[in-house]
C-alpha cells in the first residue's frame, strides 16, 4: 500500500482540484478522500507544496527500436518518459523495419513489458513499409495491440490511398494520426518560409504545406467517415479547419507540440540544429492561434513528439541535419508556461495531457478514480531549476531548451502504484 | 582602426565603421598588387587555408593570391581532395585542419551556415567565402570598394540587384553592407526568383528591368544559376532572357553614368548582352582586381592589423 498525503490533487477527468490524499493498493487507486482522513499503515509519501495528477500521456513520441538504438531504445526511451512524468506513451511507426505488421508490434509490447517502465501502445503504420501504396493490415495490428494507424513522418500523399484508409480503419474503430505535410511544397525544405528562412538562405516550408493536407484530410473524412487526429499542428489557419470542422461535427482532433507553442522561426538564427523540427517553428502569430485553440479545445491534447537523434545526425549542417527533438522531460514546465500566462489553468493544462488523450484513444488510463490503475504523476509546479541536456534520461540530447531556466519538476512517478522515478534518487 | 572580430561570416554583423575600415584598407593594398615585386612581409609566417567544397575560380585565387601577396603560407584544399569524399563529418575536417594551428581558414560550403559551424570549433579566424544560400560577404565588399572608387562615396546611391535573388548568397551580403552603408536597394527578377518576405529586410522588389533602372546608380546583375535551377521556376531560358538581359536597348533609358557590375561567372547572353559586357561603364573586371585588395585587407585586419597611417 501507498499513501501520497498532503497534495493538491488534480484529476480532471472527475473534476477534482483540492488538498487531498490517495491511496494505492495492488496497483490500483483504492481511496482519494480529504486531507487526513485515511488512517492506516502504509508507506507514505509526503506530497506537501506539490501536484498529484494522473500520470501523463503522450500519443506522439518516437523510441527508435528497432532499427536506431543508437537514438533511443525502449528503454532509454521509458525512462526518459518517467522522468518527465508520463506513464503511458504511444510510438510511432517509423522503425526499421517499420511497425505495419504483427510482429513489429509484439517486438515492441514485449520490449517494453520486459523494460517494465511505462505503459507502452504501439501505433501501426497507415500504409506498409510507410510506402504510401497499399494499406496495411490494420485487422491484424489491432489484433496485436496498435492503438492507432499514422504514416507519421512520412505524410499519406496520394488522396486515394487516404480516402481508403478512413474507409478501412472505420471497421476497427481507430483514428488515423496524419502528419500533414504536402510534400511537393517543402521539398529541400529545412525550416519555415518567411523572413528569417530568408535571411539565413535555407529552403522554407511553406506553412500551406500544412493546411491543404489538414483540409484535404477534412474533406475527404466528411465524405468517408472514419476519424482523424492531426498530429503536431504548428499553422494557426490549420487551427481554424480543425475548429470549422468540429464546428461541423466530424470526428476530428488534434495536437500541438510544447515547441510549437513555445518558439519561433527565430530561433533558427545562429543555425542551431535542435531547431530544426517538421513541422517547423513557425511564427508569434502562429503561436498566438495555437494558444487560442488550446483555450477552446480545438487543439484537444499536447503531445511532445519525441524525436531522439544521435549528435551524428544532428552536429551536421543545418539542411543535413535530422528533424526533430527530443521532448519528454521538457513537456511539463513547457506546458505549464500556458498556465503562468494565463492561458489554462493548471486542471485544464493537465487535462490535455491526461483525461484527453486517454479518452480520444480510448485508453483506461488518465484518471485517478477509485479502481482504475494507480498511474500517478507528483510535480512541483513552483521548483527552478535549468535544464541540462547532460542529464536527460532520453539517450539523445537534442533539445533547444538546453540551459532555459524553466518552472514545474516531477519528484515522482507511479505506474501501477509502483514508483519508477523519483526525483531525488536522479 | 582596427576591427575587432574574430571571423568575416557575414556582412549582416558589419558596423558602418567596420566596412569603411575594411574598404579603406583594401584601397591602401591596392597598389601592392601593381607593384613589379608584388609581395610585402606583412604576415610572414602565419597560414591560411583555403577549404573549398564548391568549385570556384575566381575567388579561390583571389584569396590565394591575396595571401600570398602578404607573404602568408597558403593551402588550398578543394572538395575532391578533401576528406569529404571519404565521408568525413565538417566538423571533423575542420577540427583536423584546427589541430595543424592555421590562423585563418577560408570557407566555401553548399550549405547555408556551413561556415558559422565550423567557427564554432576553430581558434583561427573563419573567413565565409559563400555558404550555401546565406552570404559571401567578401564580394559584398569588393562591390563597395568598385563603386565607391567611381561614385565617391556610398551614401543615398541606389542599386538595382537583377536576377535570381532567392538563390543568391551574393545578393543577401549585398543588401546587409548595403543598407548598413545607407544604400537604397532595389531588387528585379522573376517572382518565382524572389524569395518570401524579402522586403523585410529593407529593399524593394520590381518585376520591370527597365522600369527598375531608370534612376539608378548602379546596377548589378547576378549570374542565372543554371545548374541548380528548379525546373518550376522558369520557362526557358529563353524567357528569361527576354525579359532579364540586361540589354544596350534596355541599358538607354538608365541614366548615363550608371555603373554595371556582376560578381561572375557571367553566362554571355542569358543575363548580360556582350556589348553590355564590354561597355565602359562594366566594372566586371575591376571587381576582380578590388577582390583582391579587400581579402588582403581582411586577411590583415583579422590578424591584429589597423589601417591607420595606410592611407
Amino acid at each position: 500500500m501507498v499513501l501520497i498525503k498532503n497534495g493538491r490533487v488534480i484529476d480532471p477527468a472527475n473534476g477534482i482540484d483540492e488538498q487531498r490524499d490517495l491511496l494505492i493498493e495492488k496497483g490500483k487507486i483504492k481511496a482519494v478522500e480529504p486531507a487526513g482522513e485515511i488512517k492506516c499503515k502504509a508507506k507514505t509519501i509526503d506530497a506537501g507544496g506539490q501536484v498529484v495528477a494522473p500520470g501523463f500521456i503522450d500519443m506522439h513520441v518516437h523510441f527508435r527500436e528497432p532499427g536506431f538504438e543508437y537514438k533511443e531504445t525502449i528503454e532509454s526511451g521509458c525512462r526518459s518518459a518517467a522522468a518527465g512524468g508520463f506513464t503511458t506513451v504511444a510510438i510511432m511507426p517509423n522503425t526499421n523495419p517499420v511497425n505495419d505488421t504483427r510482429s513489429v508490434t509484439e517486438l515492441i509490447l514485449a520490449q517494453a513489458k520486459a523494460c517494465g517502465i511505462v505503459r507502452v501502445h504501439p501505433i501501426g503504420a497507415i500504409s506498409q513499409g510507410l510506402a504510401g501504396e497499399r494499406l496495411s493490415e490494420m485487422g491484424d495490428l489491432k489484433d496485436a495491440g496498435a492503438i492507432a494507424f499514422s504514416d507519421d513522418g512520412r505524410p499519406v500523399m496520394n488522396s486515394e490511398l487516404m480516402r481508403r484508409a478512413f474507409e478501412y480503419s472505420r471497421m476497427f474503430g481507430l483514428p488515423l494520426i496524419q502528419h500533414s505535410e504536402i510534400l511537393d511544397l517543402t521539398e529541400g525544405g529545412c525550416m519555415n518560409e518567411g523572413a528569417v528562412a530568408t535571411e539565413l538562405g535555407l529552403k522554407g516550408m511553406p506553412v500551406e504545406a500544412e493546411d491543404i493536407m489538414v483540409y484535404r484530410d477534412i474533406a475527404l473524412l466528411k465524405k468517408t467517415g472514419g476519424r482523424l487526429h492531426v498530429a503536431h499542428i504548428s499553422s494557426g489557419n490549420a487551427v481554424e479547419l480543425v475548429r470549422q470542422a468540429k464546428a461541423q461535427g466530424l470526428p476530428v482532433t488534434c495536437e500541438v507540440a510544447p515547441h510549437h507553442f513555445t518558439l519561433t522561426d527565430d530561433a533558427v538564427r545562429g543555425y542551431d540544429t535542435n531547431t530544426k523540427m517538421s513541422p517547423p517553428l513557425r511564427t508569434q502569430n502562429d503561436i498566438e492561434r495555437i494558444k487560442e485553440g488550446l483555450e477552446d479545445d480545438t487543439i484537444d491534447i499536447i503531445a511532445t513528439d519525441h524525436a531522439p537523434h544521435d549528435m551524428v545526425d544532428k552536429q551536421v549542417e543545418y539542411q543535413h541535419a535530422c528533424f526533430g527533438i527530443v521532448g519528454l522531460e521538457t513537456a511539463l514546465p513547457l506546458t505549464l508556461r500556458l498556465v503562468q500566462e494565463n492561458r489554462l489553468t493548471l486542471p485544464r493544462a493537465i487535462e490535455k495531457i491526461t483525461s484527453m488523450p486517454a479518452r480520444i484513444f480510448n485508453l483506461d488510463v488518465g484518471s485517478l478514480s477509485v479502481g482504475k490503475l494507480a498511474d500517478v504523476v507528483i510535480f512541483n509546479p513552483e521548483e527552478e531549476y535549468t535544464v541540462d541536456v547532460s542529464r536527460l534520461h532520453s539517450r539523445s540530447k537534442n533539445s533547444p531548451f538546453d540551459g532555459w531556466n524553466v518552472k514545474g519538476k516531477v519528484t515522482h512517478t507511479l505506474v501501477g502504484g509502483k514508483v519508477i522515478y523519483s526525483a531525488a534518487k536522479n | 582602426m582596427s576591427i575587432a572580430l574574430k571571423n568575416i561570416l557575414g556582412t549582416r554583423g558589419l558596423g558602418r565603421e567596420d566596412i569603411s575600415t575594411i574598404l579603406n584598407t583594401a584601397n591602401a593594398f591596392k597598389e601592392i598588387s601593381t607593384r613589379p615585386i608584388k609581395k610585402v612581409p606583412t604576415l610572414r609566417g602565419r597560414t591560411v587555408i583555403n577549404l573549398f567544397f564548391e568549385p570556384s575560380t575566381r575567388t579561390r585565387t583571389s584569396f590565394e593570391i591575396a595571401g600570398k601577396r602578404l607573404s602568408a603560407d597558403v593551402i588550398n584544399i578543394t572538395g575532391s581532395t578533401s576528406s569529404a569524399v571519404k565521408g568525413e563529418n565538417l566538423i571533423d575536417t575542420a577540427r583536423n585542419l584546427e589541430a595543424m594551428n592555421p590562423d585563418i581558414i577560408v570557407i566555401r560550403h553548399a550549405c547555408a551556415g556551413a561556415a558559422e559551424l565550423i567557427s564554432h570549433f576553430t581558434e583561427s579566424s573563419i573567413i565565409n567565402a559563400g555558404d550555401g544560400a546565406h552570404e559571401h560577404p567578401t564580394q559584398a565588399l569588393l562591390d563597395l570598394l568598385t563603386i565607391q572608387e567611381h561614385k565617391g562615396s556610398l551614401d543615398g546611391l541606389r542599386v538595382v540587384i537583377v536576377g535570381d535573388i532567392a538563390h543568391s548568397r551574393v545578393v543577401r551580403s549585398n543588401i546587409f553592407a548595403m543598407k548598413t552603408m545607407g544604400m537604397d536597394v532595389r531588387l528585379v527578377g522573376p517572382p518565382t526568383m524572389i524569395p518570401f518576405e524579402i522586403e523585410r529586410l529593407g529593399v524593394e522588389v520590381s518585376h520591370n528591368l527597365a522600369e527598375a533602372i531608370r534612376d539608378a546608380d548602379v546596377i548589378m546583375m547576378l549570374r542565372v544559376q543554371t545548374e541548380r535551377q528548379n525546373k518550376f521556376l522558369l520557362p526557358s531560358l529563353r524567357e528569361y532572357s527576354n525579359l532579364f538581359c540586361l540589354t544596350s536597348e534596355k541599358l538607354e533609358r538608365a541614366p548615363e553614368d550608371i555603373l554595371i557590375i556582376h560578381p561572375g561567372p557571367v553566362n554571355r547572353g542569358i543575363e548580360i548582352a556582350l556589348d553590355v559586357m564590354q561597355d565602359e561603364r562594366s566594372l566586371i573586371l575591376d571587381q576582380v582586381t578590388n577582390g583582391v585588395a579587400i581579402r588582403m585587407a581582411l586577411m590583415y585586419l583579422l590578424l591584429g592589423g589597423s589601417d591607420d597611417g595606410l592611407n
